[in-house]
């Protein structure tokens, strides 16, 4: 099992004639994902790989491949309209990798989807993982391992990194979730967490937070509330000066909120322990988790 | 991206917000002159990206020709927190019977932006949110509809209580802030104040606008909005060489790729008590002429005595990234000693490579940045 995936989930990449969209569909081919069709107008009727059929838009994609998710690897002009056509099209799950979407063209966005009903991962994120099932997005395969950890974050590499502790320590994953640096993003940590809390083969998850917003506050009270599986956190940016972007649009202390130190306390006040630094992650999640 | 006051109240009036003439002086003369067209009494202000410019003394009521002058001088070449004033706004003094504040920012929470309005205008608006937060009104924007006529009157009310004449004003600013914002692709738009003279009209007479760095491409207009002085240098080559770049204290610096990797490596030297130099996401590239730009940038700064790599190589290969780091060196002379952390796809190839050159590779981030720690204090 895993979250917001399984083996019906059959994608269509929009943007697969690209550069980045055509290396990761081949990755993602090549970790046995059912990458069922492409999508680039005016390159409909070819072949990607000499297998897969590219249509001009996704409603044909959908009709023709029953194709039900997206991952969008298309410029940063074009993807809020990628996004809303996915959905538009049928996509109940839309995952975009694009960096660099304009932000009020993701307020304009939202809506759209709750509309239909459509879940979005994203935007400039690396997408999910479900080892043995999927692989939607640009997280690599070789650092993952099926098991029974649930990781979600709000980075890329910091993301990778973890997962790479996890598999050196044993600790395989349901599902790695990147859900991106933006302010405005799809899915959050909270839906995350909703989902691997309700998620049978999660026994107990990781959440990468960084600086900015208050998600991990919201999420830190919710896993109060709610759940009784083993959660270890990691918040990145502890020494980032306010007032100052740290690369991603989302990493920004403002108005003396969004820190690291307040995350830390929210979190630790609701019982999860944060860890130090990466390496510490397993440890104390070993500690924590009685297995 | 912060524009100057001048520049936030040039894209209000295009927008038909009731913005006071004004005009901007580099010199003691022009901003004479300025008072002689405009009229006396005028405001001289300084145009810094900084708030707190008033409680600095660098906003001025002017009544005669002799205190612009006087202010003038004063101002121009004044160092606000950091900031050099370069140019001063010379506008018409108004007489303020009240004043409000109007402003916009995009809302993580409700995903919409967000309008905040209060009738405590004029003062600090985040010192208002903390001591007072029941006096600043709230209302996500539906971005299907836009700021409805009833939502911005009845907000309007709220502040100006029996008085339609006023709220409507208030409520037609909001309307037409809201069009500013969403034309200008804005992340943050603020009137502070809007005031009412004494006959009952109402005034945009300071602002503040921010763009959304991601929407820059759609308003090739911007640039020339940029004030480049007003840049710290290591940061503009940075932004020119698109890379993400912020210059910190420290003496350790800083090449990762990623935003969150970078962070938590800035962190990691903190945890083992040395000080980053910078922040520095070089992204998912192994190009040289990208490293040895961020190279560049990084030894501009006399204070850095070591350089780190931290690279996990996901769907980059290692060996690559290896090679890139390998040859960017060759192509620029480095004498401060570089570690490497490579970590990821082909791992022990990317190491293997590195093993044949001065650079000092390392498995773990922990023995990285440990590593450069004790490089730096041997090179201090």
């Amino acid at each position: 099992m895993a979250i917001f995936v399984d083996k019906n989930t059959r994608v269509v990449v929009q943007g697969i004639t690209g550069r980045d969209g055509g290396f990761h569909s081949r990755e993602m081919l090549a970790y046995g994902t059912k990458l069922v069709a492409g999508c680039t107008p005016g390159r409909g009727g070819q072949k990607f790989e000499d297998k897969v059929p590219v249509f001009d838009t996704v409603r044909e994609a959908v009709l023709n491949e029953g194709a039900n998710t997206s991952v969008i690897f298309v410029p940063p002009a074009g993807a809020a309209g990628a996004i809303m056509e996915a959905a538009d099209a049928g996509c109940k799950l839309v995952v975009c990798i694009t960096e660099g979407v304009p932000t009020i063209d993701m307020v304009r966005v939202m809506p759209y989807l709750k509309e239909r009903g459509v879940r979005l991962v994203g935007p400039n994120c690396p997408g999910l993982l479900a080892p043995g099932i999927a692989k939607l997005g640009i997280l690599p395969a070789s650092i993952v391992k099926e098991g029974p950890v649930g990781l979600v974050s709000r980075s890329g590499t910091l993301t990778y990194e973890v997962v790479y502790q996890l598999t050196a320590a044993g600790l395989g994953q349901t599902t790695c979730l990147g859900i991106g640096g933006d302010p405005i993003i799809g899915t959050n940590f909270l839906d995350a967490i909703e989902a691997f809390n309700a998620d049978p083969a999660t026994e107990a998850f990781v959440m990468i937070g960084e600086i900015g917003g208050d998600a991990e506050e919201k999420a830190a009270a919710y896993i109060k509330a709610h759940v009784r599986k083993p959660v270890v956190s990691f918040i990145a940016g502890q020494t980032a000066p306010p007032g100052k972007r740290m690369g991603h649009a989302g990493a920004i202390v403002s108005g003396g909120t969004g820190t690291a130190a307040e995350k830390k306390k929210a979190l630790n006040e609701a019982g999860i322990p944060v860890a130090e630094r990466p390496m510490d992650i397993v440890p104390h999640l070993k500690s924590i988790w009685k297995r | 991206m912060n524009i100057h006051e001048y520049q936030a109240k040039e894209i209000f009036a295009r927008h038909g917000l009731p913005v006071p003439p004004g005009s901007v002086a580099a010199t003691v003369g022009e901003a004479v002159a300025l008072a002689g067209k405009y009229g006396l009494p005028v405001m001289v202000k300084s145009q810094v990206l900084t708030g707190g410019r008033g409680k600095a003394g660098g906003v001025k009521f002017c009544k005669t020709i002799d205190d612009v002058k006087e202010n003038a001088s004063k101002i121009l070449g004044m160092d606000i927190k950091g900031h050099v004033v370069r140019k001063v706004l010379v506008t018409p003094a108004l007489d303020i019977a009240s004043e409000f504040y109007v402003g916009m920012l995009i809302d993580r929470a409700s995903q919409r932006v967000l309008l905040m309005c209060s009738a405590e205008g004029g003062m600090d608006i985040e010192q208002v949110a903390q001591e007072k937060p029941e006096a600043i009104l709230k209302h996500p924007i539906d971005p299907r509809y836009g700021l409805l006529d009833h939502e911005a009157l009845e907000l309007g009310l709220k502040m100006c209580p029996g008085d339609v004449k006023k709220a409507r004003q208030l409520a037609t600013a909001m309307q037409k802030l809201y069009a500013a914002f969403v034309a200008a692709d804005a992340s943050l738009a603020e009137i502070n104040p809007f005031i009412f003279t004494p006959d009952g009209i109402g005034h945009a007479i300071d602002g503040k606008v921010s763009f959304d760095d991601n929407a820059m491409y759609r308003h090739a207009d911007y640039e020339a909005l940029r004030d480049i002085e007003a840049e710290d240098p290591a940061e503009r080559q940075a932004r020119e060489a698109n890379l993400s770049f912020v210059k910190l204290e420290g003496n350790v610096g800083c090449l990762v790729n990623g935003a969150g990797l970078a962070m938590a490596t800035m962190d990691l030297v903190k945890y083992y008590g040395g000080q980053p130099a910078n922040f520095l996401d070089i992204g998912g590239s192994s190009n040289p002429e990208k490293v040895v730009n961020a190279l560049k940038i990084i030894l501009q700064d006399k204070a850095v005595k070591v350089i780190l790599f931290n690279i996990f190589g996901g769907i980059t290969r290692c060996d690559d990234v290896a090679n890139g780091i390998i040859r960017a060196t060759e192509m620029m002379p480095i004498e401060v000693p570089i570690v490497v952390r490579l970590t990821g796809t082909n791992e022990a190839e990317g190491r293997a490579l590195l093993a044949k050159t001065k650079l000092h590779p390392a498995e773990t981030m922990d023995e990285a940045v440990q590593k450069a720690i004790e490089l730096a204090g041997k090179g201090a």
